[in-house]
């Protein structure tokens, strides 16, 4: 699979689509999008990574490992849930703050962490799943989710 | 509408439970996935079936527009893909793994856990 | 923006009460807990101890809301501020919330003697991690008040259960976790479609709203038939014959920790859907189906006790002491009547303690003596006279022996079938609990009170007979509480009445979620 055209392709490739997939993140905001599909996109970047240049290189580029991205996710999102505790208001409801920074009005929502949140549980539990599949059978050092 | 959509699940459902009922494991997990994909559109038909019109609200307005879909099936098939895909992707990893520890893909011949001539207990000391 | 809407209608606009939080904080603190430890995943050293302190902090909240919900009634909280059917209800009633404390008691003890079970490769596989999402699995289930917010909670337990089980990825544990998991993804895949029928036939989801809708439809609708799906559905994941084999097929492969939890949680999460679905939303359809639902839980019953007998390995002779409990539940639910679903409930609670607790047993048995089987086990009683003799007061639990736990329940189970004539169904319970009598007894007889069986197993005596406290506190503590309960059932015996109730007449249920009567 790693062909050169393949592993020519692939770090432009992916870091489009990561970055397409942060667009997908933020736009589904109000219009079709969200954190589930942007973070299928950013676990296939990297998948097609892992393909081109191994599991390996995939784990370094990351950082850290897949499901303590996951488990960050799921962190913000169950803190941008009980936020709502502080305010008086019952568990899960949506929490606006409208900061201008340079002049312009940023809307920042808890809706908009909790998405971030479920981002990051998808890249980090596809991702982690996916680079077990591509492991070389044999060097399972650590594969399973 | 909804007619057609019940028989179109009666088929799916038929192919799911065939494949379920294979010995083969790779055949069990394509019936599962099969099933799964049957369920999501007998769930979709159970929010009533309408044309055109997505359940967003337009820019502008406080409401949906009238005639627009039942957007609460919608959520609940997307939970539901979720919930399913990740299981695929758990059980393709988990046969994959069990054709590599045990050799066989064929249920019948997966009796590690249970094995064929297990030793009954003593009667007495 | 700033158009003057009536958001009266569709929010609510009060602070709810902070106790009302507690219905939500046991769950939260789960999930979040999961994702701290997923976080730190390299230092499991910290495991443990976080894991362990969160545990009990969760016992604390349940029993927060146990007390909340004694003195005030069901409590509700609905997620971002929609009214109900609109929002996603979480409401605790009586049964719901002594089942989350049961739970959490016994995820406590096992979590403590998983110190000394889970090795560190165990705990790298994420042993602690899943046992926390495990536990949100298990709490979400027992407190929510919405009827697909359940199916996802399944889902949750379902897949950290899946990571529990082949913790280690032994051949064996992989043969155990497909059986395990292709099969109960299929069953709540049932669960899914009953689901979807439901929303077809109310177009709500939320339980109150459903129990209050559905005396109006019952001419109409086919309510009997998605009874049925609902009742399949939840015998599967509960393990009752004839869809009991996926348990007895994987529930003796993982480490015995997570045995211990499967055995006292999973199951009985199935059996508290099927009571709240059954007694609470469809009791006149339950009726109708009581003969089925009472045949299958004598079979069960049976299958159970015989499978039991013909056991040589001590785990897998007690999941089948398992599925004879679950028969006894169901027996309960067949009957229906407020005497049988107290009866039922008790059950319930007994059977989370006690077996879990026996698969600890079985594991410290597999410790101590060097194997499973009971053809190489003997002389415990000389090597740990104290584990032993916690051992025995566990097993005339499980048999349902007096002075213990076991006892109320299967007492309460056979004066309501002996009161609506089901004289079979009686008999049933007997018989089973006479064979598993003679089971455990057999155990006891085998494993602890005969000599040493003369070609010592190799590696001659693992394990000293020093009492180790990861082993010793969380075994003690839940045979206290067998004892306990066994020997003062009045206050439990009242609770469950109150729940029992509660689920036959929802009207408080309903209040709580619709407070006023509501809309619509």
């Amino acid at each position: 699979m790693n062909t050169l055209i393949l592993r020519t392709v692939a770090p432009s490739l992916t870091a489009l689509m990561l970055l397409f997939s942060v667009f997908v993140l933020l736009r589904g905001h109000n219009e079709p999008g969200g954190g589930f599909i942007g973070g299928l996109i950013a676990a296939s970047a990297l998948a097609i990574y892992g393909i081109a240049f191994g599991v390996p290189s995939v784990r370094r580029a990351i950082r850290f490992h897949p499901m303590a991205i996951a488990g960050f996710g799921l962190l913000l999102a169950t803190l941008s849930g009980l936020l709502s505790i502080v305010l008086g208001v019952p568990f899960m409801t949506g929490l606006w703050i409208y900061p201008v920074i340079f002049e312009v009005e940023l809307p920042l929502s808890t809706v908009m962490s909790f998405d971030i949140g479920v981002y990051l549980v998808v890249v980090g539990a596809i991702t982690s799943i996916a680079l077990a599949l591509e492991q070389e059978p044999g060097s399972d050092a650590e594969g399973e989710n | 509408m909804e007619a057609l959509f019940s028989i179109l699940i009666g088929l799916f459902f038929t192919g799911a439970i065939y494949l379920v009922l294979s010995k083969s494991t790779v055949r069990i997990l394509l019936g599962v996935v099969l099933l799964g994909n049957a369920v999501n559109l007998l769930l979709f038909t159970a929010g009533r079936l309408t044309r055109e019109v997505p359940p967003i609200i337009p820019a502008g307005m406080d409401t949906l527009s009238p005639g627009a879909a039942n957007p609460l099936p919608q959520a609940l098939i997307l939970t539901a893909i979720v919930i399913s895909f990740s299981f695929f992707a758990f059980l393709l990893v988990l046969t994959y793994r069990a054709y590599q520890e045990l050799g066989t893909d064929d249920t019948d011949e997966m009796r590690l856990a249970e094995p064929r001539n297990e030793q009954l207990p003593p009667v007495g000391y | 923006m700033a158009a003057p809407i009536d958001l009266s209608a569709a929010l609510i606009l009060s602070a709810p009460p902070l106790a009302d939080w507690l219905v939500v904080l046991p769950v939260a603190l789960m999930i979040g807990l999961g994702a701290v430890l997923m976080m730190v995943r390299k230092s499991v050293r910290l495991h443990g101890g976080i894991a362990i302190a969160g545990l009990a902090l969760l016992v604390i909240l349940d029993a927060g809301l146990l007390w909340r919900v004694w003195t005030h009634g069901p409590v509700t909280m609905v997620m971002g501020r929609w009214l109900p059917p609109f929002g996603i209800a979480f409401t605790a009633d009586l049964f719901g919330a002594v089942m989350a404390l049961a739970a959490a008691i016994v995820a406590l003890a096992a979590g403590i003697f998983a110190l000394s079970d889970i090795d560190a490769s165990g705990r790298r596989y994420g042993f602690y991690p899943f046992l926390m999402l495990l536990m949100a699995g298990v709490t979400g289930a027992f407190l929510t008040g919405d009827i697909f917010n359940l199916y996802v909670w399944f889902e949750v337990l379902l897949i950290s259960s899946f990571g529990l089980l082949i913790l280690g990825s032994e051949p064996e544990q992989i043969d155990g976790a497909l059986k395990y998991a292709v099969l109960n993804l299929i069953g709540t895949t049932l669960f899914l479609i009953a689901v979807g029928y439901l929303y077809a036939i109310f177009g709500t989801l939320n339980m109150a709203d459903i129990a209050r809708k559905a005396a109006g439809l019952r001419e109409t609708a086919p309510l009997t038939t998605l009874t049925a799906l609902f009742i399949l559905a939840f015998a599967m994941k509960a393990a009752a014959f004839p869809v009991n084999f996926w348990l007895p097929a994987s529930y003796h492969t993982p480490r015995v920790t997570v045995s211990a939890l499967f055995g006292g949680l999973l199951t009985k999460v199935g059996i508290y859907s099927l009571i709240r679905v059954t007694i609470m939303l469809f009791p006149v359809e339950r009726e109708a189906l009581s003969l089925i639902v009472a045949l299958s839980a004598a079979l069960t019953m049976l299958v159970g006790a015989l499978g039991a007998l013909a056991q040589n390995d001590i785990r897998r002779l007690v999941g089948y002491v398992v599925i004879a409990g679950i028969g006894n539940m169901m027996a309960g639910v067949a009957i229906g009547t407020p005497a049988a679903v107290s009866g039922a409930i008790l059950y319930a609670l007994h059977s989370v303690v006690t077996m879990t607790a026996l698969y600890l047993v079985a594991g410290e048995v597999g410790r101590l003596g060097g194997t499973w089987a009971l053809s190489g086990l003997g002389g415990l009683y000389r090597k740990a006279p104290w584990f032993s003799g916690a051992a025995f007061l566990l097993f005339l639990a499980a048999s349902g022996l007096p002075p213990l736990s076991g006892l109320w329940p299967k007492v309460a189970l056979l004066k309501a079938s002996l009161d609506i004539g089901a004289w079979w169904l009686a008999a049933a319970i007997l018989v089973s609990a006479f064979l598993i009598t003679l089971a455990l007894a057999r155990v006891f007889l085998l494993a602890f009170w005969r000599p040493q069986p003369e070609p010592v197993p190799e590696a001659a005596a693992p394990g000293g007979s020093a009492v180790d406290w990861r082993i010793a506190l969380p075994l003690g503590c839940l045979t206290g509480l067998v004892v306990l309960f066994g020997l003062l059932p009045e206050p439990l015996l009242g609770l469950a009445q109150t729940a029992a109730e509660g689920l036959g007449e929802p009207a408080a249920y309903i209040q709580s979620v619709f407070p006023g009567g509501a809309a619509r």
